[in-house]
């Protein structure tokens, strides 16, 4: 999830008296900076070495490239120089706490990033014949077994390449599912509280979306959602836990009121760490799921992707399942990868091939590490760590909602007011202090919201000492230190950077006039 | 359980601190009658020894491209992965980061993507790219998308030589939308076929290049039909490395490239993640889908990087958005630009004629095969082979004999009886001789 929405950072002028040493390389002891790849490099250079290719006659036709791509030559030692500089500049979870809300950051196993790489298994071609491909099947019904049995669902479907493609994939089978029955739809509703995903995805699948305000105790108002409800109501999309960290009490109750309508109930899976093995989405009245593997199952984020979003289904939309299925034939496992037999009313494809295969091995053997016993712990954890880290800070910052929380714990800005401090300079100034800063600003229903999810994946010493640095950071910035939080982050890699002024000169490739224009190429 | 630190006694006294009695006093806002007493029915934690054990049971029912004979393509393809590329990928600061949404902390995935989308441009002939789709036939359906709302306009036109999965996904991800698609049948020329349906309603045309059957075209022509329509021209890459040999969509005057990366730096891993490239004209960048990284300064005027231009997407637009996309291909987004930087401009040309190569002679092997016709006047590293008989049953029959000989165009185009006979064959540069003379013996032998 995004944490900076509709607050772009600009540089302000500060007067934080942080001394800058200049080097002559720019360069600050462990601090390396690396310049763009296309500033480095010697034509005549080359980082991978290969056979010379047999003299054949040309049969590109009369369309032989001709002319520069462009590319910078360098050689092997400059390349891993280059990107190993690179990563030194990022934040990661395997090196710090990274309590980053709605995105579940917790930890990475190793073990899974080994069996991916398997011969046999992250190197087999999607369209080798069935018959060599048995292992990758059985892997693929495995993993299926594994999701249905933790969300208590009849079916799934594999191939949703991410949350967002997941939410797709389940309302378009909404939408078919109701178009089978020769009934025309047209509102989806959504709280106001959901991932920006949710809005977008209906609104893609042709449907209006009508917003369902939040109640006072941060959840969704079934009052209000009562009275949206009509034969023209599609569906539901409800993230549950919420995007403010908690239960929706009421859920069975909104299942069985969307389903009186005809409607169908979409529950947004991006929070399912925190009730593995607790409760099963399946006995809640839920149709369709999507479970984020890159999240729940840790199969990792990699700065942005590839992720997987299996999508759950009820009996009732299992028949729109996107191709393909594997299904279990008399000559062992099967592709079904046409609208024939079990997939006759198939939505459609939503992705080239057969999912995200890479992802559904390190989940795989995440769950299997697992077992039942520990993914119930993990549940367990995850919400017992994020009441710990609650109650270390309620005294200081305001939960907007009373009571227990889920996996994350939320608090809004209003112990701020008058401090000239934001959100925003909180979340830098926990950067200073060897954090990654938590989501801010979302969910919107929340006044400069303050989104804290520890993960399971955290110690006691590690929540501890969190929560004595936010306490001391709110202590400063009530005792009037202003510009120190403006001024902040002072020991990052870089300090605030222009989003404004990018967004309104897009610079969006490397070209040497630009540089040279700009005078901003590194020595 | 290896990845949770507490112990019993930790969790105890949190919970005191917490001012509850027992772990289940916080969950009493799940309804009591669908709460779970005990425990799923699924097998119990394992060790990483007995873990790692499974998944060697599983790898061993499989045949392995890279043990055999391998020449498989039909839109992705086998190459050597260098181990710098794969080793870089694995590092924590990379592996272990979430989206860069704080640019302070994650300049390197920023800095990786800056160089992304510039080498995706360079090679592409275009003036943009995006941060990564999820595969090249997302990309191809939000390229179709974008085209719509460029033009605005609402039928798009599909050419029969489109990757069938692209065209599958394109027609799935418009289909409740205003918006539509035609498709023309497979094996029409694509210039030719195309030029009357062009109208004043058709927002863009969709072609590939090389086609799903390995064949070059120059769409120029095709391009300006399209520019005197109004209508966009969208061309789909899904091999790659035949950039560094094939003249480029850009110099063609494509208005929106759709492209699979895969085969720079990202394994095959039986069909997922891949990366999927979109590049464009710098006058539509507005109206693209996904992240994308822009160059700024920092406080101290120090160059730095950041996602930018976020107003198109989902978190701040919501439904009116340019697509709902959030998580990309980020990490085989990383390997593509290292391993593109470790080819470079001489090793990127040399790897594309290297594979045109093997093609070529393997080809003039197959040719002299009785019976075995190569249908392409033109190719880069893949060909059409028509065969006497069901090129289903010959594929199985060579997989028998350990050898992976290529992918039958009814396994994707069923639909068609007429390409029954139809084999797709691909040489890239892993292919020996020992595997072109394997293959052209166990051939003889199966026909």
């Amino acid at each position: 999830m995004l944490n900076n929405v509709g607050r772009p950072t600009q540089p302000m002028e500060t007067d934080d008296n942080m001394v800058t040493v200049e080097t002559f390389t720019g360069n600050h002891g462990l601090a390396l900076e690396t310049p763009l790849i296309f500033e480095q490099g010697v034509p005549g250079r080359v980082g991978v070495d290969m056979e010379e290719p047999a003299p054949v006659k040309s049969r590109l036709g009369n369309l032989a490239r001709k002319g520069e791509i462009g590319l910078p030559d360098l050689s092997e030692p400059q390349v891993l120089r280059h990107f190993v500089r690179l990563s030194r500049q990022n934040y990661a979870i395997d090196a710090g706490f990274y309590p980053l809300g709605s995105c579940t950051m917790k930890h990475n196993p190793r073990i899974n990033e080994k069996v991916a790489r398997f011969s046999g298994l992250g190197d087999l071609h999607p369209l080798q014949p069935a018959s060599t491909v048995q292992g990758a099947l059985e892997l693929i019904d495995s993993l299926a077994h594994w999701l249905k049995t933790i969300t208590g669902m009849p079916a799934v479907a594999m191939s949703p390449a991410a949350g967002a493609h997941g939410e797709l994939c389940g309302v378009m089978a909404i939408r078919a599912a109701h178009e089978a029955k020769g009934e025309t739809r047209l509102r989806i509703l959504v709280p106001e509280s959901a991932h920006g995903t949710n809005p977008a995805t209906a609104a893609l699948c042709g449907y209006k979306v009508d917003a369902v305000p939040a109640r006072k105790d941060g959840r969704m108002d079934l009052e209000a959602f009562a009275a949206k409800l009509g034969p023209d109501v599609a569906g539901v999309m409800l993230t549950n836990p919420n995007t403010c960290g908690l239960f929706e009490t009421e859920v069975k109750q909104i299942a069985d009121m969307i389903h009186e309508v005809g409607g169908y109930f979409y529950c947004d899976g991006a929070n399912l760490n925190a009730i593995l093995g607790r409760v099963r989405p399946g006995d809640l009245g839920v149709d369709a799921m999507h479970i984020n593997l890159h999240k729940t199952f840790s199969t990792p984020h990699g700065g942005g992707g590839p992720g997987a979003g299996p999508v759950v289904l009820s009996e009732a939309l299992a028949p729109f399942a996107p191709l393909p299925y594997v299904v279990q034939g008399e000559a062992g496992f099967e592709l079904l990868e046409t609208r024939h037999g079990l997939a006759k009313d198939s939505f459609g494809r939503m992705k080239g091939f057969h999912g995200q295969m890479g992802m559904f091995i390190r989940a795989l053997a995440y769950m299997q590490s697992h077992g039942a016993d520990g993914l119930r712990q993990i549940a367990e954890d995850a919400v017992l760590n994020a009441n710990y880290v609650r109650v270390g800070l309620n005294d200081m910052l305001n939960s907007p909602f009373d009571g227990i929380c889920m996996h994350e714990a939320l608090f809004d800005d209003s112990t701020l007011k008058g401090t000239g401090v934001t959100t925003l300079d909180i979340a830098k100034a926990m950067i200073d202090e060897g954090y990654h800063p938590m989501t801010m600003y979302f969910p919107l229903v929340v006044h400069g919201a303050m989104l804290i999810e520890p993960t399971e994946s955290e110690s006691r010493e590690t929540l501890d000492q969190f929560i004595g640095a936010m306490r001391h950071l709110l202590e400063r910035a009530k005792s009037g230190d202003v510009a120190y939080f403006q001024g902040a982050p002072h020991f990052a890699p870089r300090r605030r950077l222009d989003e404004t002024g990018a967004a309104r000169n897009p610079v969006l490739r490397y070209s040497p006039s630009t540089e040279e224009e700009k005078g901003t190429a590194a020595s | 359980m290896r990845y949770m630190p507490h112990t019993a006694n930790e969790r105890k006294e949190m919970l005191a601190k917490i001012g509850v009695g027992s772990v289940d006093d916080l969950f009493t806002d799940i309804p009591e009658e669908a709460r779970l007493d005990g425990l799923l029915d699924l097998p119990l934690h394992q060790s990483e020894m007995a873990v790692e054990k499974n998944f060697r049971t599983l790898a061993a029912k499989n045949l392995s491209p890279g043990d055999v004979p391998s020449f498989l393509g039909a839109g992705a393809y086998q190459h050597h992965i260098p181990s710098v590329a794969d080793h870089l990928i694995q590092r924590s600061e990379f592996l272990t980061s979430y989206t860069p949404y704080q640019p302070e902390i994650s300049q390197g995935t920023l800095q990786a993507l800056f160089e992304f989308q510039t080498q995706v441009a360079l090679i592409t002939g275009m003036e943009v790219a995006n941060a990564s789709m999820y595969d090249g036939a997302t990309s191809c359906a939000e390229a179709v998308l974008m085209a719509c709302r460029v033009t605005r306009r609402k039928k798009a036109l599909l050419s029969g030589n489109l990757h069938p999965h692209y065209r599958d996904v394109t027609s799935t991800t418009l289909q409740y939308t205003e918006f539509e698609t035609a498709t023309l049948p497979a094996r029409a020329t694509d210039v030719e076929d195309f030029t009357s349906l062009i109208g004043p309603d058709i927002a863009c045309v969709v072609v590939q290049n090389p086609d799903f059957f390995g064949r070059l075209q120059d769409f120029s022509a095709l391009a300006e039909k399209c520019h005197e329509a109004g209508a966009l021209l969208v061309v789909v890459v899904n091999e790659v490395i035949s950039l560094g040999a094939v003249k480029s969509p850009g110099e063609m005057g494509a208005d929106i490239v759709a492209g699979e990366g895969q085969s720079i730096g990202v394994p095959l891993s039986f069909g997922g993640p891949h990366v999927g490239l979109l590049a464009t004209r710098q006058k539509f960048v507005r109206q693209m889908p996904g992240r994308l990284c822009g160059q700024t300064v920092d406080q101290n005027g120090k160059r730095g990087f950041v996602l930018t231009l976020s107003t198109r997407e989902q978190h701040i637009r919501r439904e009116k958005a340019t697509s709902n996309i959030c998580t990309n291909a980020g990490l085989c987004s990383l390997a593509f630009t290292i391993h593109m930087s470790l080819l470079g401009e001489t090793g990127f040309t040399e790897l594309a004629a290297l594979n045109h190569s093997k093609a070529a002679t393997l080809a003039d092997r197959l040719e002299k095969i009785d019976g075995v016709e190569i249908l392409n006047d033109s190719f880069f590293n893949e060909f059409t082979v028509k065969l006497p008989t069901e090129a289903a049953t010959v594929v199985e029959k060579l997989a028998a004999r350990r050898i992976l000989g290529g992918v039958p165009v009814s396994r994707l185009i069923p639909e068609q009886p007429e390409l029954a006979n139809l084999l797709l064959v691909a040489a890239t540069e892993t292919c020996t001789e020992t595997d072109m003379n394997a293959f052209a013996a166990a051939l003889r032998e199966v026909l």
